[in-house]
């Protein structure tokens, strides 16, 4: 596959963090934009539902960044997220810890098959985690009965979703913590170091002796876990697990890792990054719904979508992101 | 690719691992034989192929894509965006004057302009050096989107026997989408095997950068495998809307992009590029459709179903893989 000469440890810095800035200026403009447009735009209401309901999305693509570092890919986190919303919310009614330990029960499982597919069975990442979403899917309308499972409300379970500490809605923080923690284990762990060596040369990272099976079930099972706990934010923020919610989310937290700069190559990658880039995509939708509010033009939400797909588009043209290596 | 003999003492048991899909199909057919009620009958023979042949019409163009060592996620909302054209061209005012051409126009330009679509991605891909899967990912959310902000997201109902006999007409008592999808498959068959472009298509997916130095036009293949992928996955889009009677661009081809690509790695197309094979696709598309067709027929909820079909997709590359390294 790559050749040995395009090694990739040491270089990984300097594209990244250019790659960052121009994503992170590029969030700062759309961001001093809606404010000098619009009047309620970084009010707290605003601000907070924003960031309420773009959590589990930056909880999914944070572990789709770790796992696309390493070169793979995991289109089962919208299933998996589904799937734990419905676990969660049938152990709801015992209390917060078991509906919150239910869920991420429920993410690692998807993503232990995962990681034995991939690592065990050796098929690829895109086929593995397709029959990992297909099985998420499956399993989580076969405990919902295809219908919504009700959370229960007598427990603090709901403030998962719906809570705040501080002022700052509970998800929030959550998604915060998760990527200091990301951050921390990319950056400060030599499992971090690993993840980069396996994407950059897996062949490499094996001769030099790199267990590549415990780092790809490190990196799925993560994927999964906190798949899971979007699944468990998804059921206490709209008071149900949604067995058939999570369609395209794997497609949507792809793009938001690219839109951050994470080669799909692997082997480089950054994971502050792909929170600007959740948070870019996010705010497409925002500001799109104010500039209706403004009564000059009318967008349908239907032009959502478009525009992400052309600024998805830009970014890929204007960034040496996702390029394929040159061999 | 040569037909080596694999081994002398288990002839049978080799061809079988040769072709474990065909194997597969033939053991579930002899299941449904056995204990499926009602299972020889015209019906069930018409619903199985009606059913399955949009998917088999969008996996041909895919089989070639990924022959390039490519993939396309964008043929469902290419589907959306011509089951969307149709109507508006046949029910405008212009379509309704001149009712031949207006049907004539309707399964012209949708077709063509999905075939336009799918030339921009291979233009992308190959102008910006872009990974296949990105560069299609930007279409794939955009793309829907364009079809809803067309419609405006409504639904097109509509009678037209004209229009609606690509989804709904008999030719000697088999369903017309039926005979589309073995005319593509021939097709491309056919091309695969005999002509220039078919091994060019392999020559891309097998070694690029040899193909490269052999003289193919790399740019110019990729442009054309991705423009038949938006072609068929126009026609595709056709069919549906035909059969539904109505258009509804929020769900036209909705997951159709993973329901082809899994009929294509279980027909034993490998994701690696440079081997393809369009029957197995049919066979592997064939296997899905009948599978679930299998356990609903026997009581089994569709959820389960679900399960099912993801373990049997990873069983199926998996079984293949062993094959292939076998071999």
């Amino acid at each position: 596959m790559t050749s040995l000469a395009a090694s990739s440890v040491p270089t990984r810095r300097r594209p990244a963090s250019i790659g960052g800035l121009r994503v992170v200026l590029a969030l700062a403009a759309l961001v001093a934009f809606g404010a000098l447009r619009y009047d309620h735009f970084l009010g707290a209401y605003n601000v907070f539902s924003v960031l309420r309901y773009n959590s589990m999305f930056a909880l999914t693509s944070l572990g789709m960044t770790f796992v696309i570092m390493t070169g793979g890919i995991d289109l089962s986190v919208g299933a998996t997220a589904a799937f734990a919303s419905v676990v969660a919310a049938k152990l709801s009614p015992y209390g917060l810890l078991p509906g919150l330990a239910g869920g991420l029960a429920a993410g690692a499982l998807v993503g232990a098959v995962n990681a034995f597919l991939i690592s065990a069975a050796r098929i690829q990442p895109f086929i593995a985690t397709l029959a990992g979403m297909l099985m998420a899917s499956g399993s989580g309308l076969l405990i919902a009965q295809n219908q919504s499972v009700s959370v229960s409300y007598d427990t603090a379970f709901i403030e998962l979703g719906q809570g705040d500490i501080l002022g700052v809605p509970t998800p929030a923080w959550i998604a915060a913590i998760a990527y200091l923690y990301g951050s921390v284990l990319l950056n400060l762990t030599p499992f971090g170091r690993r993840v980069l060596s396996v994407g950059g040369n897996e062949e490499a990272a094996r001769l030099m002796g790199l267990s590549v099976e415990r780092v790809t079930w490190g990196v799925y099972v993560q994927s999964g876990l906190l798949a899971g706990l979007a699944g468990v934010i998804l059921a206490a923020q709209f008071g149900a697990g949604q067995p058939a919610e999570g369609v395209g989310w794997e497609l949507f937290s792809i793009a938001a890792v690219v839109v951050g700069g994470t080669l799909l190559t692997g082997g480089e990658g950054s994971v502050m990054t792909t929170l600007v880039g959740v948070m870019l995509l996010g705010l497409i939708f925002n500001i799109l719904n104010f500039e209706n509010g403004m009564g000059w033009i009318s967008l349908s939400a239907y032009w959502q979508s478009v525009i992400r797909g052309l600024f998805l588009m830009v970014v890929v043209i204007a960034g040496p992101v996702s390029r394929t290596k040159r061999s | 690719m040569s037909d080596a003999i694999l081994s002398a003492r288990a002839p049978a048991l080799a061809w079988a691992r040769r072709y474990p899909a065909l194997v597969a199909l033939a053991l579930l057919f002899l299941f449904d034989l056995a204990f499926t009620p009602h299972f020889v009958s015209w019906q069930t023979l018409n619903v199985n192929l009606t059913q399955v042949a949009t998917i088999v019409i969008v996996a041909v163009g895919m089989t070639l894509v990924i022959a390039t060592g490519g993939i396309d996620l964008s043929v469902g909302s290419l589907m959306a965006i011509a089951g969307a054209l149709a109507p508006m061209i046949f029910m405008s005012p212009f379509g309704r004057a001149h009712p031949a051409l207006g049907v004539a126009l309707a399964f012209i330009v949708p077709v063509a302009v999905a075939g336009a679509f799918g030339f921009f991605n291979g233009w992308f891909i190959t102008r910006f050096n872009v990974q296949p899967i990105v560069g299609t990912l930007i279409l794939f959310i955009a793309g829907r989107g364009i079809g809803q902000v067309m419609t405006n997201g409504n639904l097109q109902v509509f009678k037209n026997p004209a229009f609606q006999f690509i989804g709904l007409g008999r030719v000697f008592g088999l369903p017309v989408q039926t005979l589309i999808m073995l005319a593509l498959i021939a097709a491309a068959a056919w091309m695969l095997r005999r002509t220039l472009f078919g091994r060019q298509i392999l020559a891309v997916g097998g070694n690029e950068k040899a193909a490269r130095l052999a003289g193919v036009p790399i740019a110019r293949v990729k442009r054309l495998v991705y423009t038949i992928s938006g072609l068929t996955a126009g026609i595709a889009g056709l069919v549906v809307v035909a059969i539904n009677s109505s258009s509804d661009a929020n769900l036209v081809g909705l997951g159709m992009e993973l329901d082809a690509i899994a009929a294509v790695a279980v027909g034993g197309t490998p994701f690696t590029g440079g081997q393809a094979t369009v029957v197995g696709t049919l066979i592997g598309a064939l296997i899905i459709q009948l599978l679930r067709y299998t356990l609903l027929a026997n009581g089994v909820p569709d959820a389960a179903a679900l399960v099912v079909k993801g373990a049997i997709i990873a069983l199926a590359v998996w079984s293949q893989q062993r094959g292939r390294r076998a071999a």
